[in-house]
């Protein structure tokens, strides 16, 4: 037994030869490790670390199942509360939420919560364990837009519930940013997020791929034509931003999400795939969030020498801490304090280089960071052939412009109460859509809330 | 998977498919576009929509083979299927929209098609006609034996003028001269849509401006998504960024910048030289001739 104030340390690949391959850099917890992690909970009476977690896992409960190798029964208390354990244990970023509550938290580290719900969800998968749906089909049509977590999450529930639900996707693939945005080394696609697809699919969800809702079909179409009484959107947050400088438009200036897109959904990197992607030799990538670090250290792997240019400074890094040490440790170069102010273009119309101006920080602005100010004549110029803006992303209009009575906010988010429920009637929505950007388990968290809130809604119409 | 239920060669690069997706057919109108893709490893491909059959819930599409994806695609025959098929993508032609048709009757409107470009002119000349609406139709091709659609073009247009480069068919010269010589011999026009490669596009609209004839125009950049999530569509019309795939793709000709728009469709020419050296040399391509530039 190790020292109860530390964690259990976790294997990953070596930085060295991770920052050439796609394979997963951390590689889990043996069964060993993982009954032995779970020994440091303290299972208390009242657990803090479950108010921390948006879908509310009862956390000391299936801990105490792992001490006691039940990982089965582990499994059954977690998937009562998640349709994702796999992708959560991956990618929730922990530290602020069930960890960051953790009373073990105190005095040492937190419990790793995370990694042992991963070790669990991959535990299921590896013995064929799937959810079971023991209710009855109540009969009621439903359609859920989006198969990213929030429309995964509200689907599996409703099945859960009896309904007849059925997943319309634009892309051809299921899992929304699961699929194109977060790449394989953090999340594997096809031993993780499609097997989490298969596992909604064995609750009775239908899916339906190729489906534009908007274009191919409307709402409005969907519940006059189609039988569906209820809609949940949960179509994401896929917009990218760009900076509005010169230059942006030249050859080599790609948004983040097209830069992933190509990569993760066309499987770009992949021998035998078509779809193309600009390698680079010399990448800047513009943004200092969870997308930055994702598309900097693709690029790494793609074979290029990478800068991160972000405008504040390093403990304003937007970013999970885990994935900017893991940049770091991968070679990723990170010039902070610096804005670009101009993309350089040649005469071909390719980028030659960055000209960036320094900054410092000044007083604290709305969000409580405090703001970059530019220092005037510190520009200079970086050489590169690629520039990839990592700016944020904000909704799609397509829906809210082709749906009757559903309304939006300023910044384009559709307005729903907290329990889902948008301007127009039998319509609901949850996740990046609503929200804007944010995470996978607030968006599962809202898709939880939402097909609860569609369920009364049956029960009272 | 979406059927693919007839193919025809139109011309020596040029091949017709009808493409069976209900969804699609349902609910398309002329100037949307759609994604095809092949298989698992295939490319998102955009294509107009160049007829459509709501009640077979069939999609016609014409293509031009330019690289490995459209090569690829070209060996498809009939009985086979695509993976995906996506669509209808883009907004529907302005013309082509019921509740401005008394507008658009007004209208003495002229299509110029260059090359592949007579796919997708053919559905709106086709809706006008059935919505009673008069068009002018010039199509320009290199030589002869590239012009397609020749016949189906005569059905719904009310004047159909060809031209080709070589003089090999109709009036010698292109789209360009032809409509200059029309607008000599004294015909007005007071709307102008310009479909095809972008250079051609692109001088069909320094001539059409000196004209005075307002002037749409089809762009086809680089895409990925099709839904406004990548941002590779990206266009600068007049001082705004557009994306071509949800904002268009028609926009007012007079306004694209079509060098920027020329310039950015060469992003990928190497990656794509490399692909298609590939493919046409199989087992024996390796990368190390130089030819293709090296696989790194
Ligand atoms: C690169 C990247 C890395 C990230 N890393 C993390 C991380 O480490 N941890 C974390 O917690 N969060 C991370 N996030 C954020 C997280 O992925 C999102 O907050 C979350 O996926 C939102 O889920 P959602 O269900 O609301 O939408 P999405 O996952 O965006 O899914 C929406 C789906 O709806 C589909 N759709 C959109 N419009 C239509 C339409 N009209 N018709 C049909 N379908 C439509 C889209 O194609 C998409 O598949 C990351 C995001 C990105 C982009
Ligand atoms: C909205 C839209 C509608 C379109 N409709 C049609 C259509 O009806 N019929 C048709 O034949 N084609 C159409 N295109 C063009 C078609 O998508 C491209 O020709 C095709 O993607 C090329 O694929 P490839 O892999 O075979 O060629 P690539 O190997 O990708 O390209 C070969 C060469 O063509 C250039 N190129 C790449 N992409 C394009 C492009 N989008 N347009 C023009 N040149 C390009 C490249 O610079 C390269 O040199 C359309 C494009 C768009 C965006
Ligand atoms: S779902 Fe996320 S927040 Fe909840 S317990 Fe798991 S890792 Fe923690
Ligand atoms: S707060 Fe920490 S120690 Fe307490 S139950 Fe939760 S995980 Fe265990
Ligand atoms: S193709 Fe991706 S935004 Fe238009």
């Amino acid at each position: 037994m190790g020292d109860v104030l530390v964690r259990v340390p976790i294997s990953e690949q070596d930085p060295k030869v991770r920052a050439t391959n796609f394979e997963e850099v951390c590689l889990g917890y043996t069964e060993e490790e993982a009954v032995e992690e779970a020994g440091r909970c303290l299972n208390c009476k009242k657990p803090m670390c479950v108010g921390g977690c948006p879908v509310s896992i009862n956390i000391p409960a299936f801990i105490e199942q792992v001490k006691e190798r039940n990982f089965e029964r582990a499994y059954e208390i977690i998937s009562e509360s998640s349709a994702l354990p796999a992708v959560c244990g991956r990618v929730c970023p922990q530290e602020s939420q069930c960890e960051g509550k953790c009373i073990r938290g105190i005095k040492g580290e937190a419990v790793a919560i995370g990694k042992l719900e991963r070790f669990v969800a991959d535990w299921a998968r590896e013995n064929g364990i799937k959810p079971k749906n023991t209710s009855t089909p109540n009969g009621h049509k439903v359609a859920v837009i989006g198969s990213g977590p929030s429309g995964l999450t509200a689907a599996g529930d409703l099945a859960k519930l009896g309904y007849d639900v059925t997943v319309f996707e634009a892309l051809h693939e299921m899992g929304g940013v699961l699929v194109y945005g977060i790449p394989e080394f953090r999340l594997p696609k096809d031993k993780v997020v499609k097997a989490e697809v298969e596992n909604v699919k064995a609750l009775g969800v239908k899916f339906e791929k190729n489906v534009i809702i908007g274009r191919s079909i409307t709402i409005d179409e969907l519940m006059e034509k189609e039988g569906f009484e209820a809609v949940f959107i949960g179509s994401g947050a896929g917009l990218p931003m760009f900076m509005h400088i010169p230059g942006e438009q030249a050859n080599g200036v790609f948004s983040a999400n097209e830069y992933l897109t190509r990569n993760n959904l066309m499987k770009a990197f992949k021998e035998g795939y078509d779809t193309p992607i600009a390698r680079g030799k010399k990448v800047v990538v513009v943004g200092g969030g969870n997308v930055a670090m994702d598309a900097a250290r693709t690029a790494l792997r793609l074979g290029a020498e990478v800068h991160v240019v972000y405008r504040r400074s390093e403990a304003e890094l937007p970013a999970r801490a885990e994935e900017v040490h893991h940049a770091k440790e991968e070679g990723v170069i990170f010039d902070l304090l610096q804005n670009p102010v101009e993309i350089l273009v040649n005469e071909e119309g390719s980028v030659r280089g960055c000209r960036v101006i320094k900054m410092e920080l000044g007083e604290p602005d709305a969000s409580g960071r405090r703001r970059p100010v530019e220092i005037p004549g510190s520009e200079y110029e970086i050489e590169c052939d690629t520039v990839i803006m990592s700016l944020g992303t904000s909704p799609n209009p397509l829906i809210s412009s082709t749906t009757v009575g559903l309304e939006t906010n300023k910044k384009g988010c559709l307005i729903a109460t907290e329990q889902g429920a948008t301007t127009k009637d039998a319509v609901f929505a949850g996740g990046d859509a609503v929200t804007g950007a944010a995470t996978v388990i607030l968006a599962m968290g809202a898709g939880k809330t939402a097909a609860a809130a569609i369920d009364e809604y049956f029960k009272t119409k | 998977m979406y059927p693919i239920v007839k193919k025809e060669k139109l011309s020596d690069k040029i091949f017709l498919m009808v493409v069976k997706a209900p969804r699609v057919a349902a609910g398309c109108l002329p100037g949307q576009f759609i994604i095809v893709k092949i298989d698992e490893e295939g490319e998102r491909i955009p294509l107009t929509i160049c007829d459509y059959d709501r009640a077979e819930g069939t999609i016609t599409i014409v293509f031009q083979t330019v690289g490995a994806s459209t090569e690829r695609m070209a060996l498809l025959n009939e009985g086979d299927a695509f993976a995906d098929f996506v669509g209808p993508l883009g907004q529907p032609s302005e013309l082509c929209l019921e509740e401005d048709l008394e507008e658009t009757k007004k209208k003495n409107i002229v299509f110029i098609a260059g090359g592949v470009g007579t796919a997708p002119v053919y559905p709106q000349v086709k809706w006008l006609k059935e919505h009673g609406v008069k068009t002018t139709v010039i199509i320009g091709a290199r030589s002869k034996d590239i012009l397609f659609y020749e016949d189906e073009m005569r059905a719904v247009a009310d004047e159909l003028y060809l031209a080709t480069d070589d003089g090999s068919y109709g009036f010698h010269g292109n789209g360009c001269q032809q409509l200059q010589a029309l607008v000599d011999s004294g015909k007005k026009y007071d709307h102008c849509v310009a479909i095809g490669p972008m250079i051609m596009m692109k001088f069909v609209c320094l001539l059409t401006k000196e004209l005075g004839i307002p002037t749409v125009v089809s762009m086809n950049p680089i895409m990925v998504d099709g839904t406004g999530m990548c941002g590779a569509c990206r266009l600068v019309v007049g001082d705004e960024v557009k994306f071509a795939c949800v904002d268009g793709p028609e926009f007012d000709g007079h306004l694209v910048d079509f060098d920027q728009a020329m310039a950015r469709a060469k992003q990928y020419k190497t990656e794509e030289g490399r692909a298609l050296l590939k493919q046409q040399e199989g087992d024996t391509h390796h990368g190390g001739c130089g030819h293709c530039g090296g696989d790194k």
